[in-house]
């Protein structure tokens, strides 16, 4: 594993019992058990999280940081993901916007210096991707690149449509940005000495805040920290304080706060012809879909890996369809619309043509199924896998350590497995090898055999 | 170095719509095909093998890959084309008004496998069935991004 390449969901060897749930829901067949574990192949991974969703011995966890970290640096600033406020219920009935406010003090109890809602990043968010989409700059239809498991899955699976993917910060970064220049400039400490943490439902989103950091440069968001891990010191601290004075951002509108689940960013965004998919197989659908050429007349597709959206992220606490409902009614409370008056949206626009809210990313492919890197030996081992997979009984039970008897054919191919991995195979050759076996054992040695009647013994 | 994939196709079966033309789509992928060129002959594939599905009654999809090009080979028993320079045009369609409610067979099937193709044939007879012959050439290889896969415990 390249050293450098960061991934959130890991294995607990321990915990493992190589029961082979995992490598079948994995959506980049990443997952292999080999010696009774199931490995993770880097490469592949996107961090969906669906195989710690899957394990029900929890074997599967997601790497996030601790609430330590706070301690690295001299000030420090929580930005809340805004799913976040889909995991508390509402207990004032009328007041929907408590919960909004409670959380925000609740964070600063926690030993935050301030906070800067990702949620008000969002509603920037928003406003840029319109704008963005309306250009015509970026191949139609357009994918928004919010959810990093998806721009993951893009790069290892959809590389043909990486051009489709938007260029717009996706609001984390938003949020990282801005939150940090905002509060050197009031506090007057360096930015270095800021740590910005995303307080977050996933383990894509760990990752891509690692794959963030910039020893060199500018750093936006310097750690994640688990919704689960830090949910019951929230619940004891709701209504503890005021976030008034230490809240960078503005209030989000409802909007906003509606990206924290499927089909907020759309209504956001407020484009015609869209289309929201959640749920990292039926997002795997609809780029099969786009990349036979359907979909054309699409405007923008909200893409999320986790089945409610950020609400369904393997890192929360409630059920997604309550977080969801939790997050309608809080956004609906808060008046969804643009919370921008003209002069702000030309503010925006210019920091916008600026560059300031475009990742200047290059995304790459990652050819993680590639079978060779000659194109010609590529081709050879195609063939040799559709031999092999000919001669596997195609039950695709996953015994093996595989997740279906194509993968374990690609393994064989590559070298990484052998037939005999195979329960049927072994089988077969062990019933052989039982035949043979049982004709040797009839057979007496030589010097015990009688001479036969030709007098040509053996 | 060749690679061939065949696969039969059966007309009116939309619940299998797709499938061949996404293992060839999937098999381009592991060879390492450029992603456009992938794309390319997905697109063709997909039309060719949804044409089947609508108008035919039966057929079969072809692929050969090989690192000059990829052809595609589409060979159907059906009612044929009786003028295939109408149907070249672009929204042209003949397929029944209920499957255009499904949103399929716009129209937009065989010129779109013309537009992405480098080569393009097709012969037709009224009566017996259509074929067509599409080459999308000259792949490159994706440039190595990556070590080789290994399975690593972490
Ligand atoms: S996190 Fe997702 S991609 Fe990674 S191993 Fe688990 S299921 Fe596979
Ligand atoms: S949908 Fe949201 S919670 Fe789930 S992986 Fe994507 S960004 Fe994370």
């Amino acid at each position: 594993m390249a050293p450098e390449r960061f991934h959130s969901v890991s294995l607990l060897e321990d915990k493992c019992r190589g029961c082979t749930n995992c490598i079948k829901r994995c959506p980049t067949e990443a997952i292999r058990v080999r010696e009774g574990k199931a490995r993770i192949n880097a490469e592949r991974c996107i961090d969906c999280g669906e195989c710690i969703r899957t394990c029900d011995n929890h074997a599967k966890v997601a790497v996030t940081d601790s609430i330590e970290r706070l301690r690295d640096f001299r000030a420090t600033i929580a930005l809340p993901a805004p799913s976040l406020y889909g995991q508390f219920d509402q207990r004032v009935a009328g007041d929907v916007r408590r919960i909004y406010r409670d959380v925000m003090g609740a964070l600063l109890a926690l030993g935050f210096d301030a906070v800067y809602d990702v949620a008000y990043a969002a509603d920037i968010a928003s406003f840029i991707t319109r704008t963005h989409i309306e250009s015509g700059a970026t191949e139609k239809p357009c994918i928004s690149s919010a959810c990093p498991a998806v721009v993951r899955l893009v790069q290892v699976r959809f590389p043909s449509l990486i051009s489709h993917l938007l260029p717009v910060d996706p609001p984390i970064q938003i949020a990282g940005k801005l939150a940090k220049r905002i509060y050197a400039s009031r506090s007057g400490i360096d930015t270095r000495d800021i740590g910005a943490f995303f307080i977050t439902p996933c383990a894509a989103k760990m990752r891509w805040v690692r794959e963030h950091i910039n020893p060199g440069g500018e750093t936006y968001v310097d750690g994640a920290i688990s919704v689960a891990g830090i949910y019951g010191d929230l619940l004891k601290n709701m209504g503890a304080g005021e976030s008034g004075p230490s809240s960078l951002s503005d209030t989000a509108s409802g909007l906003g706060v509606g990206w924290g689940a499927s089909g907020g960013e759309n209504r956001a965004v407020g484009l015609e012809n869209y289309l929201v998919v959640d749920g990292i197989h039926n997002v795997i659908a609809v780029f099969e879909e786009i990349e036979m050429g359907r979909l054309a007349s699409v405007n923008f597709i909200e893409a999320q890996a986790c089945t409610g959206g950020c609400v369904g992220g393997p890192l929360m606490v409630k059920n997604p369809f309550v977080g969801r409902v939790n997050i309608r009614r809080l956004a609906v409370g808060m008046r969804e619309a643009s919370p921008f008056n003209e002069q702000e949206e030309s503010h925006i626009m210019g920091l916008y043509r600026a560059g300031f809210f475009e990742t200047r990313e290059d995304l790459q492919p990652v050819a993680a199924f590639k079978l060779d890197e000659d194109m010609s030996k590529a081709i050879a081992k195609m063939g040799q896998l559709e031999k092999v997979l000919e001669d596997l009984p195609g039950l695709d039970c996953g015994s093996c350590g595989s997740p279906h008897c194509r993968a374990l054919a690609e393994d064989i191919v590559q070298g990484l497995a052998v037939e005999t991995d195979c329960v049927f195979k072994l089988r077969e050759q062990v019933k052989k090898l039982a035949e043979e076996l049982f004709y040797l054992a009839q057979k007496d040695p030589s010097a015990m055999s009688k001479p036969d009647k030709t007098g040509q013994g053996q | 170095m060749t690679l061939e994939m065949s696969y039969d196709i059966n007309g009116g079966d939309f619940a299998a719509a797709g499938e061949a033309a996404t293992k060839i789509k999937r098999a381009l992928k592991q060879i390492g095909v450029d992603t456009q060129t992938t794309r390319r002959a997905a697109i063709i594939a997909y039309e060719a093998e949804m044409n089947i599905i609508i108008h035919a009654y039966r057929g079969t999809l072809q692929a050969r890959v090989s690192p000059e090009g990829i052809e595609i080979l589409a060979e159907d028993e059906g009612p044929g084309i009786p003028d295939i320079e109408l149907a070249m045009q672009e929204g042209y369609s003949t397929a029944p008004e209920r499957i255009r409610e499904m949103g399929f067979g716009a129209g937009m099937g065989l010129p779109n496998m013309k537009r992405f193709s480098d080569e393009f044939h097709i012969t037709s007879e009224v009566g017996r069935g259509t074929k067509v012959r599409a080459v999308v050439s000259s792949p490159s290889a994706i440039p190595p991004t990556i070590p080789p896969a290994g399975w690593s415990v972490d």
